[in-house]
């Protein structure tokens, strides 16, 4: 899996990437089963650069976040190779660990109703983050705290610094968890659907935000969600992923405009965008895969419309199809448009 | 803050008027009658008719109700049938030796079963957490007095390190927190006294916390580059309010229901009164001890409430 033919070897860069992972995969191991959550994930991000990884419930998009910085419990086992700012994650000890977090990666969460410690004030977390990477004193990180919250664009910023979470709103406590993580000039914000709960002229809010932010700071950003409008609109490049494993990667244009794997055909075919009211709109059909078995060959393929022989047997290759842009298919062909995939093709 | 403060003094009114009631009502509810231990079994009924107008006990029991609960506002609670001493008196006495051994125990208990019940919530499931759990189920299951008389048995008669009884050789007089021979006097009875409220609240803790371990928020501090320390201090921080509440109680059952573990130890405390002033049908002095216990379970009630309210910024405080 991880050395299928490389999709990258046109770019010519020499800066060192954010992250760079190879082969990664995330099992849960516990008495009752295994969970396969994440099976050969390769990806690059460089340095201000924002990544989406677009994806299903259970298709292993927040697990590969979480295992880039080593925040899952005790029994997920991780594997592969995870650099982060050039950086063995995997080889990391606790304490570089801890060291790392929140100052290098930091990272946003999607319920900010709950992921606020409820019984500290918004100013004493944020200040919190800072004390703990910074030799500075209280003062003064409660000053740079405040200086966030204005920096997040949160209205009466020194009264919401001794407020508790519950007394905020969804929007202002998500804007809160901004600016807690980005108290330290992080290298790489790691956003796991930071919008999904909240309401809909909150996200937009918070996404034009966030793009900012990003872009003022040059932080690399990688942002989980199942919303394609949003991957749509921070995006520069995207990742679908199914199943644990990415099936497709490219710049968002590309991979919006012209998708190559079937999955990612039948998910922008199943989006509302202002078509005929009265026809359904069409469905992948099936449901995603147990992960707790390992299928051989393609995951996608018992739901997939053109699969062959051969994807239920081996696993398809990585395809690349031009700069940083490939597909886990044996079908893609990028001369030809969106939904023009044949019917049949023998392998 | 202060507006909560007055409002929760208010409520704890007649939840205490309701004590009054029930502590005076208890005498009528007791079979028995007090009389008949303090005059011989041939006393004239007009020897008995005195007596009764002596107590009081002629009238009708809602005045007799209302002069009770006046005298005991104005600091009187009657005259001990037994000794002839103000009830106030033995009970303000009797008090601050359970308030001594409570107090002690209290802290002991919770100080040890915090521990305990973080460091089980933060490895559960491992051996430690089955082994602080085992131990507090042990201490919830042993009979209190049974474990006295164990301990008695063992640290006073056979290995002869600790005093059985009392309070050292002055008596409660003598007894102070800052004299070693007073403090060995101490060690069994808290022991004793801290098994179960260690028990319950090593339950209670552990469960509060690891409860709170596993919410989201708890990522959000390990995703801050925060060490497990850390993180466990968050968690416990957050735990607090419910065990305050667990422990409030607990002091509260201590204070009142010391009768077995004072009785084992002879210490001159509200249980040992509790129980003369029973065996002796002493009524005043049963009902003066009773009234302090039950206010100052109200009393300690209250003030959990108000640290509850300190500690956590969710209740609210109008």
């Amino acid at each position: 899996m991880p050395n299928d033919q490389v999709a990258t070897s046109s770019a010519p860069d020499t800066a060192v990437p954010i992250v760079d992972v190879q082969g990664m995969s995330v099992k849960f191991v516990s008495r009752e089963a295994t969970v396969y959550a994440v099976n050969g994930v390769d990806f690059r991000l460089m340095p201000g650069e924002v990544l989406c990884v677009i994806g299903e419930s259970g298709s292993g998009k927040s697990v590969s976040m979480r295992a880039l910085m080593r925040l899952l419990p005790d029994k997920a086992q991780i594997a592969g190779k995870v650099h982060v700012s050039g950086r063995d994650v995997l080889s990391m000890t606790q304490s570089e660990l801890t060291a790392m977090r929140g100052r290098d990666v930091s990272m946003i969460f999607q319920e900010p109703m709950t992921a606020l410690d409820p019984v500290y004030t918004i100013g004493d977390q944020i200040s919190e983050t800072i004390l703990r990477h910074e030799p500075v004193g209280r003062d003064v990180a409660m000053k740079r705290a405040l200086d966030l919250l204005e920096f997040v664009r949160v209205p009466s910023a020194a009264r919401r610094l001794k407020s508790y979470p519950f007394e905020l709103s969804g929007g202002l406590r998500q804007r809160a968890m901004i600016a807690m993580a980005l108290s330290c000039s992080p290298k790489l914000l790691l956003a796991d659907e930071p919008t999904t709960a909240l309401d809909a002229t909150v996200q937009i809010q918070v996404l034009i935000l966030l793009r900012k932010l990003q872009k003022e700071m040059g932080m690399g950003m990688i942002f989980v969600t199942h919303d394609l409008s949003v991957a749509a609109q921070v995006a520069d490049k995207v990742a679908v992923m199914y199943a644990g494993q990415i099936v497709e990667m490219g710049h968002v244009r590309d991979v919006l405009r012209n998708p190559q794997h079937p999955y990612t055909q039948g998910m922008l075919a199943s989006t509302v965008h202002g078509q005929d009211r009265n026809k359904d709109i069409p469905a992948i059909p099936g449901s995603p895969p147990d992960m707790r078995l390992r299928v051989a060959g393609c995951s996608f393929a018992p739901r997939c419309p053109h699969a062959s022989e051969s994807c239920h047997t081996s696993e398809p290759p990585r395809v690349a199809l031009g700069a940083d842009r490939y597909a886990r298919c044996i079908l893609p062909d990028p001369s030809r448009g969106p939904n023009i995939m044949p019917q049949k093709v023998s392998a | 803050m202060i507006s909560y403060i007055i409002h929760r003094i208010l409520y704890a009114i007649p939840i205490s008027i309701g004590v009054t009631v029930f502590c005076f009502a208890l005498v009528y509810m007791a079979p028995g009658d007090p009389l008949t231990r303090l005059l011989p079994d041939d006393a004239s009924p007009e020897v008995v008719e005195m007596m009764k107008k002596a107590y009081g006990l002629d009238k009708p029991i809602p005045v007799q109700y209302l002069i009770w609960l006046g005298n005991a506002l104005s600091g009187d609670l009657g005259t001990s049938i037994q000794t002839d001493r103000p009830v106030l008196n033995e009970v303000s006495k009797a008090l601050v030796n359970t308030i001594i051994l409570s107090a002690v125990s209290v802290v002991v208990a919770f100080s040890v079963a915090f521990v305990l019940g973080t460091v089980a919530a933060y490895y559960n499931g491992h051996a430690v957490d089955r082994l602080a759990t085992g131990f507090s189920v042990l201490g919830v299951s042993i009979p209190n007095y049974w474990f006295g008389i164990v301990l008695i048995i063992i640290f006073s008669v056979q290995l002869r390190w600790l005093p059985a009884t009392g309070m050292g050789p002055a008596g409660s007089d003598g007894f102070s927190l800052l004299s070693l021979d007073s403090l060995r006097h101490l060690v069994l009875p808290v022991i004793t006294m801290a098994l179960i409220p260690l028990g319950i609240i090593m339950r209670t803790t552990r469960s509060a916390v690891s409860e709170v371990l596993g919410q989201d928020f708890v990522q959000t501090l390990r995703a801050k580059g925060l060490n497990e320390w850390a993180v466990l201090n968050h968690a416990v921080r957050n735990a607090l309010p419910g065990v305050m509440a667990v422990m409030g109680l607990q002091f509260g059952y201590l204070m009142g229901g010391s009768i077995l573990v004072e009785t084992i130890f002879t210490w001159p405390g509200t249980g040992s009164l509790l129980n003369q002033a029973i065996l002796n049908r002493d009524i005043p002095v049963l009902q003066g001890t009773i009234l302090v216990l039950a206010l100052i379970f109200v009393a300690t009630n209250l003030v959990v409430d108000l640290l509850q309210t300190a500690v956590d910024p969710r209740i609210k405080r109008t």
